[in-house]
């Protein structure tokens, strides 16, 4: 008997821890975050005390937040592009057979598998004003230092530089992955054709890489919007707040001044940023007819 | 006479242009790929390099490349700022929530992909999406109502968080690889579905089974906001020890080389090894859809 409803349910059984976990692990306390932002409370022994929509009222006219949208925005759509551009044409640099592939492979695997604290960590040291290699390239060739963390137009750029080269890599390896699986007739057949290479590239590889591009892009780009641990390691959002992203801001508020009903009305904002591309991520993968 | 000989000296000599225009190339890819190795590893080789200098040798700009090696910061950072507890935080924390994650995730991936549960697999994924922020308040305050911060519990769930659903997300599609037509001759055969998954799909899904277990441990290892907010003294894993390094007042950079080389060491040797697995893992969804 036992034995019977086990079998016969064996999938739901298997399905049941997980969805436990979902319901209680990400369910609830998405909804208890989502409670929280219409309250004001700072973790004390009183009780969260309702308010409405005034903590999405104050953040929408709060120049901090309204700034950290548009640096979080423009970190990740502009670092994005770049390593799309770079890892592409480094992909097809690299797209052919010559010694050591392999260890070129592992080399580029290490910048994205490295604790992102440790880079964060030799990336101040590289950045460092007067002891830093960076400045020091920059004397050599006859320029002036450059305070790259520590000056607040150029922050943005300094952290934009260190997210290329970290994720870079990772369009080089995605993308000749789909080199490899882009079949060798068509491209054989343009080259009979007398094509040169450029128009080979752009007339009949990037059209059968497109796919495989775009959800590149748009798993980058999520991850992008979400980049906390290079920031907060190296800045934590300063200077004066010239580096803080909606990831960081919501974490500041919460857990450096504890306004819980703020903090968790930025991270409902948050979300919707990123529930915003998300959705056109699926949407885009059925309309380049990958089925999830 | 003449003139075939000039033709034929003519040939071998544009043969030979061709030769050397073919040395040329190839001798320009190799100088481009070495300089595109240094930059990709260049802030590694750095971290390394520094980690076996003295502050004094750092800041120095002619001891960049050419130094005498100093061993020093390796012991200090185990002796001075006690290394010890945070390697073995994150080893628990990383084996601890990889192994409950292949426990709960490997089933439920397996079902997904047999009965094509859509709705799931859509909802994992978006769980995926989801930053780590958006979870870390509440749990907080009920990790701290329970009495749980600061312990292993607490962040392992946490990091279940990164790893549950990036298992499941990558197993889905390798189970779907794996026949219907096996199940049925197991069937026949008398399997029941329990017996089933583990003596036949499991054991062919191993390569799968291996690049989420290593992709989840380095997940783990690496992830810093969930220590941040849930660790405390005794349970802080390595990441958060090496964030700690830079609020002392002055920075000792030899020292914290040498912390950012130990926690990195592990990954490097699993990425070396295991390379094959891990660029698998990491592109995996992009290529495969």
């Amino acid at each position: 008997m036992v034995k019977n409803w086990i079998e016969k349910n064996a999938y739901n059984i298997f399905m049941a821890p997980t969805i436990l976990f979902i319901l209680l692990m990400v369910m609830f306390p998405l909804l208890f975050t989502l409670y929280l932002s219409f309250t004001e409370w700072s973790m004390g022994t009183t009780a969260p005390r309702f308010i409405g929509l005034e903590n999405y009222i104050n953040l929408i006219r709060d120049e901090r937040f309204i700034n950290a949208t548009g640096r979080t925005l423009f970190l990740a759509f502009g670092s994005v592009a770049i390593q799309l551009v770079l890892g592409t044409a480094l992909a097809v640099f690299l797209n052919r057979n010559f010694k050591g592939k392999n260890l070129v492979k592992t080399l580029f695997l290490l910048p994205m598998v490295v604790t992102p604290v440790a880079i964060g960590m030799v990336w101040l040291l590289i950045y460092e004003p007067t002891l830093g290699i960076a400045n020091h390239l920059l004397k050599s060739i006859g320029l002036d230092p450059v305070l790259w963390l520590v000056d607040r137009r150029i922050v943005l750029y300094s952290l934009m530089l260190i997210e290329v080269w970290e994720w870079t890599p990772m369009i080089t390896l995605i993308v000749l992955a789909g080199l490899t699986a882009v079949p060798t007739d068509p491209v054989e057949s343009a080259m009979v054709d007398g094509a040169n290479r450029w128009q080979i590239f752009w007339k009949v590889t990037f059209p059968m890489l497109r796919p495989t591009l775009v959800i590149a892009a748009l798993l980058r780009l999520i991850d992008a919007l979400k980049t906390f641990d290079i920031i907060y390691s190296t800045t934590a959002g300063g200077p004066l707040f010239a580096s803080e992203t909606l990831n960081i801001l919501a974490y500041t508020t919460s857990f450096s001044y504890f306004q819980m009903g703020r903090g968790s009305a930025t991270i409902v904002l948050f979300l919707v940023v990123i529930g915003f591309a998300s959705s056109l991520m699926i949407w885009v993968r059925r309309k380049v007819g990958i089925d999830l | 006479m003449t003139g075939l000989q000039n033709v034929n000296a003519a040939r071998l000599l544009s043969a030979k242009q061709k030769q050397r225009k073919r040395v040329a190339m190839r001798a320009i890819f190799y100088f481009f790929m070495v300089a595109l190795l240094l930059i990709v590893s260049f802030p590694i080789i750095w971290m390394i390099l520094g980690s076996f200098k003295t502050n004094l040798q750092i800041t120095d700009p002619t001891k960049f490349f050419r130094f005498e090696p100093y061993f020093g910061n390796y012991p200090e950072v185990f002796r001075r700022y006690d290394f010890f507890k945070p390697v073995l935080n994150s080893v628990i924390i990383a084996l601890g929530s990889t192994l409950i994650g292949l426990f709960l995730g490997l089933p439920s991936s397996f079902a997904i992909a047999r009965k094509q549960m859509k709705k799931m697999s859509i909802i994992i994924l978006i769980v995926r999406f989801f930053p780590g922020i958006a979870f870390l308040m509440p749990w907080y305050i009920i990790f701290t109502k329970i009495g749980i911060v600061d312990t292993h519990l607490a962040l392992i769930l946490s990091h279940l968080l990164i790893n549950l659903p990036f298992i499941v997300w990558v197993m889905i599609p390798y189970f779907e690889t794996i026949p219907k037509e096996l199940d049925e001759a197991a069937r026949v055969e008398g399997c029941s579905t329990f017996r089933l998954f583990l003596s036949v799909i499991l054991p062919l899904a191993r390569p799968g089974v291996i690049t989420t277990a290593l992709l989840s441990i380095i997940f783990s290892w690496n992830n810093f906001v969930f220590s941040l907010v849930l660790a405390g003294g005794k349970t802080a894993t390595l990441p958060l020890a090496l964030f700690s390094f830079i609020t002392y007042v002055s920075i000792d950079w030899g020292a914290l080389m040498a912390a950012s080389v130990v926690i990195t060491l592990p990954i490097l040797i699993i990425s070396l090894v295991t390379q094959k697995y891990i660029i698998q893992g990491l592109t995996a969804g992009a290529v495969k859809g």
